[in-house]
């Protein structure tokens, strides 16, 4: 039988995965407290986190909830939100394509920004590691992480309902998003890409059911993929 | 929003993006995807949550729709701090403080 536990391996993922701890807990902690002020049962607001484990899309779901968007749209704008997955999913094939049936659903449960991450770095860098070794790291960087989302998530929760309404949290999802845009402008295309989100978002606003953003979407995401194209065309024809 | 149109919306989410998380691990195998599938996927995220949080800053909810320079404020400051910190825990808290500052003053 092929081991696939490698204990300094394991070991190696917790030690990576630790500092995360600090971005992670205060996020969910945060997603409790505002899921709950904007109306969510304690159960509910655990199970966004247990069930879905992407704190941009669980933001997305719940503004667009709170505006009242129907079921179909708060689903598919979450969703959109959370197509960057598909994206780690893909670049991580090479790597685990060759786990077995479950392990592998367990990665793909456990892949979110930070483990990805640390995944493709470390795989990059060490390139010898076996495929048991792989998922040991794996394992270890969200050994950590995991627990820490659902606890800070219940916190957040069981604090959100002592908190009395109208504290100003209608605001506390808007700069919770404008904070994790900050770190994602690392480029002319990210730049763009954004800009072009916005304007469009707010030409757009008039349409129903909030297609306004979905037109700023896929706006977006021409403008990123375009510029990208048009830098690496200029940079290889120097 | 009622409770049980919320745990549809927390389930078919759940099914969702493990789907998204699962499709090329589990069902694509070492298949190459197209290059510009790719590249559009790697912009997904800043062209949706600018698109998202845009109106939200312009015409705010609490307001009834009248743009407010104290949310006008907090959003640069969060915006700004979190393009130079790299730092989504800092942007949050500059963003919080000029808010509470905002509205006490302005």
């Amino acid at each position: 039988m092929t081991s696939y536990f490698d204990r300094t391996e394991f070991l190696r993922g917790v030690r990576h995965g630790l500092p995360f701890l600090l971005v992670v807990g205060p996020f969910a902690l945060l997603f409790g407290v505002v899921a709950t002020e904007a109306g969510l049962p304690v159960v509910q607001t655990l199970a966004f986190s247990v069930v879905v484990i992407a704190g941009a899309a669980q933001f997305t779901a719940l503004q667009l909830m709170a505006e009242n968007a129907p079921t179909v749209v708060v689903i598919a704008s979450a969703l959109t939100v959370n197509l960057r997955m598909a994206m780690y999913s893909a670049s991580l094939t090479p790597h685990f394509g060759a786990l077995p049936f479950w392990r592998r659903a367990f990665v793909a449960y456990g892949l979110v920004d930070q483990s990805y991450a640390l995944a493709i770095i470390e795989f990059e860098k060490r390139s010898e590691m076996s495929l048991g070794q792989k998922f040991s790291y794996f394992l270890g960087s969200i050994t950590p992480v995991f627990p820490a989302w659902y606890a800070a998530t219940l916190v957040g929760a069981l604090v959100g309902q002592a908190i009395p309404p109208s504290f100003a949290l209608d605001f506390a999802v808007p700069i919770t998003f404008l904070a994790m845009i900050g770190p994602m402008l690392r480029t002319k295309a990210h730049v763009l890409a954004a800009v072009v989100s916005v304007i469009t978002a707010l030409i757009f606003a008039f349409l129903p059911w909030n297609l306004g953003l979905m037109v700023a979407a896929a706006a977006g995401m021409i403008t990123g993929a375009e510029v990208e194209r048009q830098t690496e065309k200029a940079r290889d024809s120097k | 929003m009622n409770e049980a149109t919320t745990w549809i919306i927390i389930i078919c989410m759940g099914i969702g993006s493990f789907g998204l998380r699962y499709v090329f691990l589990g069902i694509i195998g070492n298949r190459q995807m197209p290059e510009w599938v790719l590249r559009h996927l790697r912009y997904t995220a800043v062209a949706v949550l600018p698109g998202l949080v845009a109106p939200l800053v312009i015409w705010p909810s609490a307001t009834g729709g009248q743009p407010d320079p104290a949310r006008m404020a907090a959003a640069a400051a969060t915006l700004v701090t979190g393009y130079v910190t790299k730092n989504i825990l800092w942007a949050i808290l500059v963003g919080a403080l000029t808010l509470f500052g905002g509205l006490q003053t302005l």
